[in-house]
Protein backbone atom coordinates (compact mmCIF):
# COMPACT_ATOMS: atom_id res chain seq x y z
CA UNK A 1 0.00 0.00 0.00
CA UNK A 2 2.77 2.63 1.20
CA UNK A 3 4.50 2.08 -2.61
CA UNK A 4 1.33 2.77 -4.67
CA UNK A 5 0.62 5.67 -2.38
CA UNK A 6 4.62 6.58 -2.94
CA UNK A 7 4.27 5.88 -6.58
CA UNK A 8 0.86 7.93 -6.96
CA UNK A 9 2.83 11.11 -5.26
CA UNK A 10 5.62 10.61 -7.12
CA UNK A 11 3.57 11.07 -10.40
CA UNK A 12 1.17 13.76 -9.11
CA UNK A 13 3.98 15.73 -8.03
CA UNK A 14 6.15 15.61 -11.51
CA UNK A 15 2.88 16.05 -13.61
CA UNK A 16 2.83 19.65 -11.20
CA UNK A 17 7.03 20.41 -11.65
CA UNK A 18 6.78 20.10 -15.34
CA UNK A 19 3.38 21.49 -16.25
CA UNK A 20 4.17 24.55 -13.89
CA UNK A 21 7.82 24.69 -15.79
CA UNK A 22 5.98 24.31 -18.87
CA UNK A 23 3.52 27.36 -18.15
CA UNK A 24 6.22 29.72 -16.97
CA UNK A 25 7.45 29.50 -20.81
CA UNK A 26 3.72 29.80 -22.55
CA UNK A 27 1.86 31.79 -20.53
CA UNK A 28 2.15 36.01 -21.74
CA UNK A 29 1.62 37.14 -18.41
CA UNK A 30 5.09 37.73 -16.55
CA UNK A 31 3.38 37.95 -13.20
CA UNK A 32 1.60 34.47 -13.60
CA UNK A 33 4.99 32.97 -15.25
CA UNK A 34 6.59 34.07 -12.06
CA UNK A 35 3.85 32.03 -10.22
CA UNK A 36 3.80 29.41 -12.03
CA UNK A 37 7.65 28.81 -11.17
CA UNK A 38 7.04 28.70 -7.84
CA UNK A 39 4.30 25.96 -8.62
CA UNK A 40 7.47 24.08 -9.96
CA UNK A 41 9.65 24.57 -7.39
CA UNK A 42 6.77 23.23 -4.86
CA UNK A 43 6.49 20.33 -6.91
CA UNK A 44 10.13 19.99 -6.89
CA UNK A 45 10.66 20.23 -2.61
CA UNK A 46 7.56 17.56 -2.19
CA UNK A 47 9.62 15.02 -4.79
CA UNK A 48 12.71 16.09 -2.25
CA UNK A 49 10.33 15.04 0.47
CA UNK A 50 9.48 11.72 -0.91
CA UNK A 51 12.83 10.92 -0.80
CA UNK A 52 13.48 11.27 2.52
CA UNK A 53 15.62 14.65 2.03
CA UNK A 54 13.25 16.48 4.46
CA UNK A 55 15.95 19.37 4.85
CA UNK A 56 16.44 20.05 1.22
CA UNK A 57 12.74 20.00 0.77
CA UNK A 58 12.31 22.81 3.66
CA UNK A 59 15.07 24.86 1.93
CA UNK A 60 13.99 24.53 -1.71
CA UNK A 61 10.97 25.50 -0.10
CA UNK A 62 12.49 28.58 1.96
CA UNK A 63 15.34 29.92 -0.43
CA UNK A 64 13.33 29.43 -3.56
CA UNK A 65 9.58 29.74 -3.12
CA UNK A 66 9.95 32.30 -0.74
CA UNK A 67 13.23 34.40 -1.70
CA UNK A 68 14.12 33.41 -5.70
CA UNK A 69 10.39 33.66 -6.81
CA UNK A 70 9.55 37.05 -4.19
CA UNK A 71 12.86 38.63 -5.92
CA UNK A 72 11.74 37.77 -9.56
CA UNK A 73 8.25 38.40 -9.15
CA UNK A 74 9.64 42.20 -7.80
CA UNK A 75 11.40 42.33 -11.05
CA UNK A 76 8.71 41.98 -13.20
CA UNK A 77 6.50 44.57 -11.61
CA UNK A 78 9.08 46.82 -11.77
CA UNK A 79 9.60 46.53 -15.73
CA UNK A 80 6.94 48.06 -18.02
CA UNK A 81 4.15 45.79 -19.63
CA UNK A 82 4.14 43.35 -17.52
CA UNK A 83 0.74 41.38 -18.55
CA UNK A 84 1.49 41.71 -22.01
CA UNK A 85 5.54 41.07 -22.51
CA UNK A 86 6.83 37.68 -23.56
CA UNK A 87 6.57 38.33 -26.71
CA UNK A 88 9.23 37.09 -29.11
CA UNK A 89 12.44 38.84 -29.77
CA UNK A 90 15.21 38.85 -32.29
CA UNK A 91 17.34 36.21 -29.95
CA UNK A 92 14.71 33.59 -30.23
CA UNK A 93 16.94 31.19 -32.28
CA UNK A 94 19.48 31.72 -30.39
CA UNK A 95 17.89 30.97 -27.16
CA UNK A 96 16.67 27.71 -29.19
CA UNK A 97 19.73 26.78 -29.78
CA UNK A 98 21.16 27.30 -26.25
CA UNK A 99 17.91 25.44 -24.45
CA UNK A 100 18.17 22.90 -26.66
CA UNK A 101 22.14 21.83 -25.80
CA UNK A 102 21.37 22.08 -21.82
CA UNK A 103 18.46 19.84 -22.65
CA UNK A 104 20.58 17.14 -24.75
CA UNK A 105 23.84 17.62 -22.16
CA UNK A 106 20.71 17.07 -19.08
CA UNK A 107 19.59 14.36 -20.50
CA UNK A 108 22.87 12.66 -21.16
CA UNK A 109 23.62 13.13 -18.02
CA UNK A 110 20.84 11.37 -16.61
CA UNK A 111 20.74 8.61 -18.78
CA UNK A 112 24.65 8.13 -18.38
CA UNK A 113 25.21 7.69 -14.83
CA UNK A 114 25.29 5.24 -13.02
CA UNK A 115 22.06 5.02 -10.65
CA UNK A 116 22.67 2.58 -7.74
CA UNK A 117 19.88 1.74 -5.60
CA UNK A 118 20.78 1.93 -1.71
CA UNK A 119 20.43 -1.33 0.47
CA UNK A 120 17.71 -1.98 2.48
CA UNK A 121 19.79 -2.20 5.52
CA UNK A 122 22.26 1.09 5.51
CA UNK A 123 25.69 0.55 6.34
CA UNK A 124 26.70 3.10 9.65
CA UNK A 125 27.79 6.59 8.48
CA UNK A 126 24.79 6.34 5.88
CA UNK A 127 22.27 5.39 8.32
CA UNK A 128 23.23 8.62 10.71
CA UNK A 129 22.65 10.61 7.73
CA UNK A 130 18.67 9.49 6.98
CA UNK A 131 18.22 9.78 10.59
CA UNK A 132 19.65 13.69 11.41
CA UNK A 133 19.97 15.18 7.80
CA UNK A 134 20.59 18.82 9.02
CA UNK A 135 23.84 17.44 11.60
CA UNK A 136 25.16 15.34 9.08
CA UNK A 137 25.16 17.88 6.40
CA UNK A 138 26.28 20.63 9.04
CA UNK A 139 29.48 17.93 9.85
CA UNK A 140 30.48 17.24 6.33
CA UNK A 141 30.07 21.27 5.41
CA UNK A 142 32.96 22.31 8.25
CA UNK A 143 35.06 19.65 7.85
CA UNK A 144 35.36 17.75 4.25
CA UNK A 145 33.89 20.79 2.25
CA UNK A 146 34.85 23.63 4.67
CA UNK A 147 36.91 25.40 1.45
CA UNK A 148 34.41 25.83 -0.89
CA UNK A 149 31.92 26.62 2.07
CA UNK A 150 34.62 29.37 3.09
CA UNK A 151 34.48 30.28 -0.48
CA UNK A 152 31.02 30.85 -0.99
CA UNK A 153 30.81 33.09 2.04
CA UNK A 154 33.22 35.36 0.49
CA UNK A 155 31.67 35.23 -2.39
CA UNK A 156 28.20 36.34 -0.52
CA UNK A 157 30.79 39.20 1.15
CA UNK A 158 31.45 40.27 -1.32
CA UNK A 159 28.06 41.02 -2.79
CA UNK A 160 27.14 42.29 0.57
CA UNK A 161 29.68 44.65 -0.13
CA UNK A 162 28.71 45.47 -3.45
CA UNK A 163 25.30 46.06 -3.05
CA UNK A 164 26.02 48.08 -0.38
CA UNK A 165 28.31 50.48 -2.39
CA UNK A 166 25.53 50.59 -4.58
CA UNK A 167 23.53 52.28 -2.56
CA UNK A 168 25.37 53.89 -0.71
CA UNK A 169 24.41 57.61 0.45
CA UNK A 170 26.95 60.30 -1.00
CA UNK B 1 8.86 9.63 13.96
CA UNK B 2 5.26 8.95 13.12
CA UNK B 3 2.98 9.36 16.09
CA UNK B 4 0.02 9.45 14.07
CA UNK B 5 -0.69 5.60 14.77
CA UNK B 6 -0.43 6.64 18.52
CA UNK B 7 -2.91 9.16 18.47
CA UNK B 8 -5.91 7.97 20.03
CA UNK B 9 -8.52 10.04 17.29
CA UNK B 10 -6.52 8.24 14.88
CA UNK B 11 -6.80 4.73 16.25
CA UNK B 12 -9.87 5.17 17.40
CA UNK B 13 -11.67 5.93 13.98
CA UNK B 14 -8.65 3.22 12.25
CA UNK B 15 -10.58 0.69 14.25
CA UNK B 16 -13.80 1.70 13.82
CA UNK B 17 -13.86 1.83 10.11
CA UNK B 18 -11.72 -1.70 9.40
CA UNK B 19 -12.98 -3.34 12.12
CA UNK B 20 -17.16 -2.53 12.56
CA UNK B 21 -17.48 -1.67 8.88
CA UNK B 22 -14.83 -4.06 7.54
CA UNK B 23 -13.95 -1.45 4.90
CA UNK B 24 -10.20 -1.34 3.34
CA UNK B 25 -7.01 -0.89 5.15
CA UNK B 26 -6.43 2.24 2.87
CA UNK B 27 -9.84 4.21 3.81
CA UNK B 28 -9.78 3.14 7.42
CA UNK B 29 -6.17 4.80 7.19
CA UNK B 30 -7.24 7.84 4.83
CA UNK B 31 -10.34 8.43 7.13
CA UNK B 32 -8.33 8.35 10.51
CA UNK B 33 -5.71 10.89 9.69
CA UNK B 34 -8.71 12.59 8.11
CA UNK B 35 -9.95 12.86 11.55
CA UNK B 36 -7.17 14.21 12.72
CA UNK B 37 -6.70 16.95 10.77
CA UNK B 38 -10.50 17.94 11.42
CA UNK B 39 -9.67 18.42 15.22
CA UNK B 40 -6.31 20.14 14.47
CA UNK B 41 -7.07 22.50 11.88
CA UNK B 42 -10.67 23.44 13.75
CA UNK B 43 -9.40 23.94 16.77
CA UNK B 44 -6.58 26.11 15.61
CA UNK B 45 -9.26 27.98 13.74
CA UNK B 46 -11.79 28.27 16.45
CA UNK B 47 -8.95 29.67 18.97
CA UNK B 48 -8.31 32.29 15.83
CA UNK B 49 -11.74 33.02 16.12
CA UNK B 50 -12.02 33.74 19.63
CA UNK B 51 -8.50 35.87 19.50
CA UNK B 52 -10.37 38.40 17.28
CA UNK B 53 -13.09 38.88 19.83
CA UNK B 54 -10.45 38.86 22.57
CA UNK B 55 -8.23 41.33 20.79
CA UNK B 56 -10.87 43.80 20.50
CA UNK B 57 -12.25 43.41 24.40
CA UNK B 58 -8.71 43.95 25.01
CA UNK B 59 -7.83 46.89 23.34
CA UNK B 60 -11.41 48.33 24.10
CA UNK B 61 -9.98 48.08 27.84
CA UNK B 62 -6.94 49.61 26.98
CA UNK B 63 -8.65 52.76 25.48
CA UNK B 64 -11.39 52.85 27.80
CA UNK B 65 -14.28 51.97 25.82
CA UNK B 66 -16.49 48.49 26.49
CA UNK B 67 -16.43 47.04 22.97
CA UNK B 68 -18.03 44.29 21.72
CA UNK B 69 -20.85 43.57 24.21
CA UNK B 70 -24.34 42.96 22.42
CA UNK B 71 -23.93 39.33 20.58
CA UNK B 72 -23.81 36.31 23.17
CA UNK B 73 -22.80 37.05 27.00
CA UNK B 74 -20.03 39.80 26.37
CA UNK B 75 -20.14 39.65 23.00
CA UNK B 76 -18.59 36.12 22.51
CA UNK B 77 -20.45 35.83 19.30
CA UNK B 78 -19.79 39.19 18.24
CA UNK B 79 -16.92 37.09 15.58
CA UNK B 80 -19.85 34.44 14.73
CA UNK B 81 -22.02 37.61 13.68
CA UNK B 82 -19.57 38.99 11.54
CA UNK B 83 -18.69 36.46 9.58
CA UNK B 84 -22.72 36.06 8.84
CA UNK B 85 -22.29 39.01 7.84
CA UNK B 86 -19.19 38.89 5.58
CA UNK B 87 -21.13 35.93 3.75
CA UNK B 88 -23.18 37.87 3.04
CA UNK B 89 -21.99 40.69 1.48
CA UNK B 90 -21.63 41.69 -2.40
CA UNK B 91 -19.02 39.45 -4.01
CA UNK B 92 -17.20 42.07 -5.95
CA UNK B 93 -14.34 41.98 -7.90
CA UNK B 94 -12.97 44.99 -9.51
CA UNK B 95 -13.06 45.17 -13.60
CA UNK B 96 -9.32 45.58 -13.85
CA UNK B 97 -8.54 42.55 -11.14
CA UNK B 98 -6.79 39.23 -12.37
CA UNK B 99 -9.64 37.16 -11.59
CA UNK B 100 -7.75 33.99 -11.05
CA UNK B 101 -5.30 35.66 -8.91
CA UNK B 102 -7.24 37.89 -6.88
CA UNK B 103 -9.53 34.65 -6.00
CA UNK B 104 -6.70 32.37 -5.25
CA UNK B 105 -4.54 35.17 -3.23
CA UNK B 106 -7.18 34.44 0.31
CA UNK B 107 -6.33 30.59 -0.23
CA UNK B 108 -2.16 30.31 -0.77
CA UNK B 109 -2.82 33.40 2.62
CA UNK B 110 -4.52 30.81 5.47
CA UNK B 111 -2.93 27.66 3.79
CA UNK B 112 0.77 27.40 5.20
CA UNK B 113 -0.14 28.86 8.77
CA UNK B 114 -2.58 25.47 8.40
CA UNK B 115 0.30 23.70 7.20
CA UNK B 116 2.28 24.81 9.70
CA UNK B 117 0.59 23.16 12.22
CA UNK B 118 1.44 19.91 11.16
CA UNK B 119 4.67 20.41 13.82
CA UNK B 120 3.17 22.06 16.51
CA UNK B 121 2.52 19.98 19.42
CA UNK B 122 -0.35 21.14 21.68
CA UNK B 123 0.55 19.17 24.17
CA UNK B 124 2.63 15.76 25.68
CA UNK B 125 2.09 13.50 22.87
CA UNK B 126 -0.28 15.62 21.04
CA UNK B 127 1.26 16.36 17.80
CA UNK B 128 0.59 15.37 14.28
CA UNK B 129 4.33 14.72 13.03
CA UNK B 130 7.52 15.23 14.77
CA UNK B 131 10.50 15.95 12.01
CA UNK B 132 13.90 16.96 12.70
CA UNK B 133 13.75 19.96 10.80
CA UNK B 134 10.29 21.38 12.34
CA UNK B 135 11.61 25.06 12.89
CA UNK B 136 12.99 25.68 9.63
CA UNK B 137 9.33 24.07 8.07
CA UNK B 138 7.72 26.63 9.69
CA UNK B 139 9.68 29.49 8.66
CA UNK B 140 9.62 27.96 4.75
CA UNK B 141 5.12 27.93 5.13
CA UNK B 142 5.16 31.77 6.56
CA UNK B 143 7.71 32.92 3.58
CA UNK B 144 4.79 31.42 1.17
CA UNK B 145 2.73 33.89 2.73
CA UNK B 146 4.66 36.71 1.40
CA UNK B 147 3.43 34.90 -2.07
CA UNK B 148 -0.02 35.82 -1.06
CA UNK B 149 0.81 39.15 -0.66
CA UNK B 150 2.27 40.19 -3.82
CA UNK B 151 -0.72 37.84 -5.42
CA UNK B 152 -3.21 40.02 -3.73
CA UNK B 153 -1.52 43.58 -4.38
CA UNK B 154 -0.95 42.82 -8.00
CA UNK B 155 -4.01 41.26 -8.67
CA UNK B 156 -6.30 43.71 -7.21
CA UNK B 157 -5.59 45.94 -10.27
CA UNK B 158 -5.40 49.16 -8.22
CA UNK B 159 -2.45 51.35 -7.19
CA UNK B 160 -2.44 51.48 -3.64
CA UNK B 161 -3.11 48.05 -3.36
CA UNK B 162 0.28 47.23 -5.16
CA UNK B 163 2.32 49.84 -3.11
CA UNK B 164 1.27 48.22 -0.04
CA UNK B 165 1.93 44.65 -1.42
CA UNK B 166 5.24 46.11 -2.28
CA UNK B 167 6.07 47.50 1.46
CA UNK B 168 4.63 44.56 2.98
CA UNK B 169 7.01 41.93 1.19
CA UNK B 170 10.11 44.41 1.62
CA UNK B 171 8.83 44.53 5.08
CA UNK B 172 8.43 40.53 5.71
CA UNK B 173 11.83 39.61 4.01
CA UNK B 174 13.70 42.14 5.78
CA UNK B 175 12.29 40.82 8.97
CA UNK B 176 12.48 37.49 8.33
CA UNK B 177 16.71 37.41 8.68
CA UNK B 178 16.46 38.11 12.46
CA UNK B 179 13.69 35.78 12.92
CA UNK B 180 15.68 33.12 11.45
CA UNK B 181 18.49 34.10 13.54
CA UNK B 182 16.68 34.27 17.05
CA UNK B 183 15.56 30.82 15.93
CA UNK B 184 18.82 29.47 15.04
CA UNK B 185 20.11 30.34 18.95
CA UNK B 186 17.39 28.57 20.12
CA UNK B 187 18.27 25.02 17.77
CA UNK B 188 21.93 25.57 19.11
CA UNK B 189 20.80 25.50 22.64
CA UNK B 190 18.59 22.47 22.39
CA UNK B 191 20.79 20.91 19.72
CA UNK B 192 17.72 19.96 17.87
CA UNK B 193 15.29 21.86 15.14
CA UNK B 194 12.68 18.97 16.60
CA UNK B 195 10.02 21.04 18.56
CA UNK B 196 9.58 18.24 21.10
CA UNK B 197 13.36 17.97 21.43
CA UNK B 198 13.56 21.55 22.28
CA UNK B 199 10.86 21.02 24.45
CA UNK B 200 12.41 18.59 26.26
CA UNK B 201 15.54 20.23 26.21
CA UNK B 202 13.96 23.21 28.36
CA UNK B 203 15.17 22.09 31.80
CA UNK B 204 14.71 26.40 32.37
CA UNK B 205 12.45 28.27 30.10
CA UNK B 206 14.50 29.37 27.03
CA UNK B 207 13.25 33.32 28.04
CA UNK B 208 15.39 33.03 30.78
CA UNK B 209 18.20 31.65 28.96
CA UNK B 210 17.91 33.66 26.04
CA UNK B 211 16.74 37.06 26.46
CA UNK B 212 17.84 38.58 23.52
CA UNK B 213 16.82 35.81 21.55
CA UNK B 214 13.20 36.37 22.75
CA UNK B 215 12.81 40.09 22.49
CA UNK B 216 13.98 40.32 18.83
CA UNK B 217 11.44 36.87 18.26
CA UNK B 218 8.90 39.23 19.11
CA UNK B 219 9.84 42.13 17.27
CA UNK B 220 10.51 40.09 14.37
CA UNK B 221 7.10 38.29 14.78
CA UNK B 222 5.19 41.26 14.87
CA UNK B 223 6.88 42.48 12.05
CA UNK B 224 6.26 39.38 10.08
CA UNK B 225 2.65 38.95 11.32
CA UNK B 226 1.49 42.72 10.07
CA UNK B 227 1.27 44.14 13.61
CA UNK B 228 1.20 47.90 14.89
CA UNK B 229 3.44 48.77 15.30
CA UNK B 230 4.74 47.55 12.06
CA UNK B 231 0.98 47.60 10.02
CA UNK B 232 2.32 49.83 7.29
CA UNK B 233 0.56 47.67 5.07
CA UNK B 234 -2.46 48.94 6.10
CA UNK B 235 -1.53 52.29 7.28
CA UNK B 236 -5.12 53.68 6.41
CA UNK B 237 -3.53 57.64 6.47
CA UNK B 238 -1.36 56.81 3.50
CA UNK B 239 -2.88 53.36 1.57
CA UNK B 240 -6.26 52.99 1.94
CA UNK B 241 -5.95 49.16 2.82
CA UNK B 242 -3.29 48.25 1.50
CA UNK B 243 -3.53 45.21 -0.18
CA UNK B 244 -6.79 44.00 1.02
CA UNK B 245 -8.27 47.28 -0.19
CA UNK B 246 -10.03 45.71 -3.10
CA UNK B 247 -11.14 42.77 -0.85
CA UNK B 248 -14.95 42.20 0.45
CA UNK B 249 -16.92 39.58 1.64
CA UNK B 250 -15.70 36.01 2.47
CA UNK B 251 -12.51 36.55 1.14
CA UNK B 252 -11.78 39.79 3.05
CA UNK B 253 -13.24 37.52 5.90
CA UNK B 254 -10.79 34.36 4.90
CA UNK B 255 -7.41 37.51 5.29
CA UNK B 256 -8.60 38.43 8.47
CA UNK B 257 -9.04 34.71 9.89
CA UNK B 258 -5.72 34.11 8.32
CA UNK B 259 -3.97 37.30 9.86
CA UNK B 260 -5.47 36.23 13.70
CA UNK B 261 -4.67 32.80 13.29
CA UNK B 262 -0.96 33.77 12.36
CA UNK B 263 -0.50 35.34 15.65
CA UNK B 264 -1.96 32.16 17.48
CA UNK B 265 0.63 30.26 15.67
CA UNK B 266 3.04 32.48 16.75
CA UNK B 267 1.83 32.51 20.14
CA UNK B 268 2.43 28.54 19.52
CA UNK B 269 5.51 28.96 18.48
CA UNK B 270 6.80 31.05 21.72
CA UNK B 271 5.01 29.08 23.93
CA UNK B 272 7.21 26.07 22.12
CA UNK B 273 10.57 27.85 21.87
CA UNK B 274 10.90 30.04 24.76
CA UNK B 275 8.25 28.98 27.51
CA UNK B 276 9.02 25.23 27.50
CA UNK B 277 5.77 24.46 25.87
CA UNK B 278 3.44 22.16 27.38
CA UNK B 279 5.45 21.32 30.82
CA UNK B 280 4.79 22.97 33.82
CA UNK B 281 3.38 21.38 37.25
CA UNK B 282 0.07 20.49 38.44
CA UNK B 283 -2.44 21.01 35.34
CA UNK B 284 -2.93 18.88 32.51
CA UNK B 285 -0.25 19.65 29.11
CA UNK B 286 -2.84 20.37 26.98
CA UNK B 287 -4.22 23.27 29.36
CA UNK B 288 -1.12 24.49 30.28
CA UNK B 289 0.04 25.12 26.42
CA UNK B 290 -3.40 27.01 25.87
CA UNK B 291 -2.78 29.07 28.98
CA UNK B 292 0.69 30.09 27.88
CA UNK B 293 -0.66 30.92 23.85
CA UNK B 294 -2.98 33.37 25.49
CA UNK B 295 -0.22 34.92 27.60
CA UNK B 296 1.44 35.59 24.98
CA UNK B 297 -1.83 36.36 22.61
CA UNK B 298 -2.68 39.21 25.49
CA UNK B 299 0.73 40.61 25.29
CA UNK B 300 0.21 41.12 21.40
CA UNK B 301 -2.84 43.34 22.28
CA UNK B 302 -1.28 45.05 24.41
CA UNK B 303 1.23 46.12 21.88
CA UNK B 304 -1.27 46.72 19.82
CA UNK B 305 -2.84 49.29 21.59
CA UNK B 306 -0.27 50.81 23.18
CA UNK B 307 2.41 51.26 20.46
CA UNK B 308 1.91 54.39 17.65
CA UNK B 309 2.73 52.74 13.84
CA UNK B 310 6.09 53.36 12.51
CA UNK B 311 7.30 55.10 9.20
CA UNK B 312 7.87 52.60 6.20
CA UNK B 313 11.82 53.69 6.13
CA UNK B 314 12.34 53.67 9.76
CA UNK B 315 11.00 50.14 9.70
CA UNK B 316 13.63 48.78 6.94
CA UNK B 317 16.48 50.47 8.93
CA UNK B 318 15.08 49.55 12.38
CA UNK B 319 15.55 45.53 10.86
CA UNK B 320 19.36 46.65 9.05
CA UNK B 321 20.41 48.12 11.19
CA UNK B 322 19.53 47.75 14.45
CA UNK B 323 18.15 43.93 14.97
CA UNK B 324 20.36 42.17 12.70
CA UNK B 325 23.79 43.16 14.36
CA UNK B 326 22.02 42.24 17.62
CA UNK B 327 21.05 38.91 16.51
CA UNK B 328 24.30 38.61 15.12
CA UNK B 329 25.38 38.84 18.81
CA UNK B 330 22.94 36.37 20.32
CA UNK B 331 24.05 33.94 18.04
CA UNK B 332 27.68 34.22 18.74
CA UNK B 333 26.88 34.60 22.47
CA UNK B 334 24.91 31.53 22.32
CA UNK B 335 27.45 29.36 20.19
CA UNK B 336 30.25 30.15 22.43
CA UNK B 337 28.36 29.51 25.61
CA UNK B 338 27.63 25.88 24.27
CA UNK B 339 30.75 25.03 23.08
CA UNK B 340 31.88 26.21 26.68
CA UNK B 341 29.40 24.29 28.44
CA UNK B 342 28.41 21.54 26.07
CA UNK B 343 25.82 19.80 28.46
CA UNK B 344 25.34 22.62 31.51
CA UNK B 345 24.82 21.12 35.17
CA UNK B 346 22.51 23.40 37.39
CA UNK B 347 25.28 25.60 38.32
CA UNK B 348 26.81 26.74 34.98
CA UNK B 349 23.29 26.76 33.52
CA UNK B 350 22.46 29.77 35.40
CA UNK B 351 25.76 31.64 35.33
CA UNK B 352 24.93 31.27 31.45
CA UNK B 353 21.59 33.24 32.07
CA UNK B 354 23.56 35.80 34.44
CA UNK B 355 25.67 35.97 31.50
CA UNK B 356 22.80 36.13 28.76
CA UNK B 357 20.88 38.82 30.83
CA UNK B 358 24.28 41.05 31.09
CA UNK B 359 24.87 40.81 27.21
CA UNK B 360 21.37 41.59 26.61
CA UNK B 361 21.02 44.83 29.40
CA UNK B 362 24.28 46.08 27.62
CA UNK B 363 23.91 45.39 23.53
CA UNK B 364 20.31 46.85 23.96
CA UNK B 365 21.19 50.84 24.72
CA UNK B 366 24.40 50.33 23.43
CA UNK B 367 23.10 49.19 19.81
CA UNK B 368 20.70 52.25 19.76
CA UNK B 369 23.20 55.07 21.21
CA UNK B 370 25.77 52.85 17.78
CA UNK B 371 22.54 53.07 15.56
CA UNK B 372 21.42 56.72 15.88
CA UNK B 373 17.84 56.05 14.40
CA UNK B 374 15.53 58.24 13.88
CA UNK B 375 16.67 60.42 17.18
CA UNK B 376 14.83 64.21 16.88
CA UNK B 377 18.42 65.53 16.36
CA UNK B 378 18.91 63.16 12.99
CA UNK B 379 15.18 63.38 11.94
CA UNK B 380 15.87 67.33 12.33
CA UNK B 381 18.67 67.54 10.16
CA UNK B 382 16.71 65.55 7.56
CA UNK B 383 14.20 68.24 7.35
CA UNK B 384 17.19 71.16 7.22
CA UNK B 385 18.54 69.34 4.11
CA UNK B 386 15.65 68.45 2.20
CA UNK B 387 14.26 72.44 2.35
CA UNK B 388 18.15 73.52 1.36
CA UNK B 389 17.83 70.85 -2.10
CA UNK B 390 14.46 73.11 -2.74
Amino acid sequence: MENAFKEFAFWSLAVVTVLGAFGVVRTHNMFRAALLLVVSFVGVAGIFALVNAEFLAVVQLLVYAGGVAVLVIFAAMITSNVTESNSSTRAQPFAVLVSLLLLSALVFSVVQAEWSLLPDVLPEPLAAVFVDTPAAIGRLLLDQFLLPFEIAGVLLLAAVIGALSLVRER
Amino acid sequence: MSPLKDNSIFSWTYESVANTLGGPEWLAYGLGAMAVIMVVVNGFLLIGTIFTWMERKVVSRFQSRVGPNRVGPFGILQAIADAVKLLFQEDIVPRRADRLLFNAAPIVMLAPSLLALAVIPFGSGSYVADINIAVLYVVGMSGIASLAVLMAGYSSGNKLALLGSMRAVAMLLSYEIPLVMALLGITILAGSMSMVDIIEAQSVPFLLVSPLGALIFLIAMSAELNRPPFDVTEAESELVGGYLTEYSGMKFGVFYLAEFSNVVLAGALFAILFLDGWEWAVLPSHLWFLIKVFGFLFVASWVRATLPRMRIDHILAFAWKYLFPLSLVNVVALAMETIAWPDPSPVQLWMMIAINWGIAFTAIPLMSLVTNLGTPARAGQRVVQTEEVN
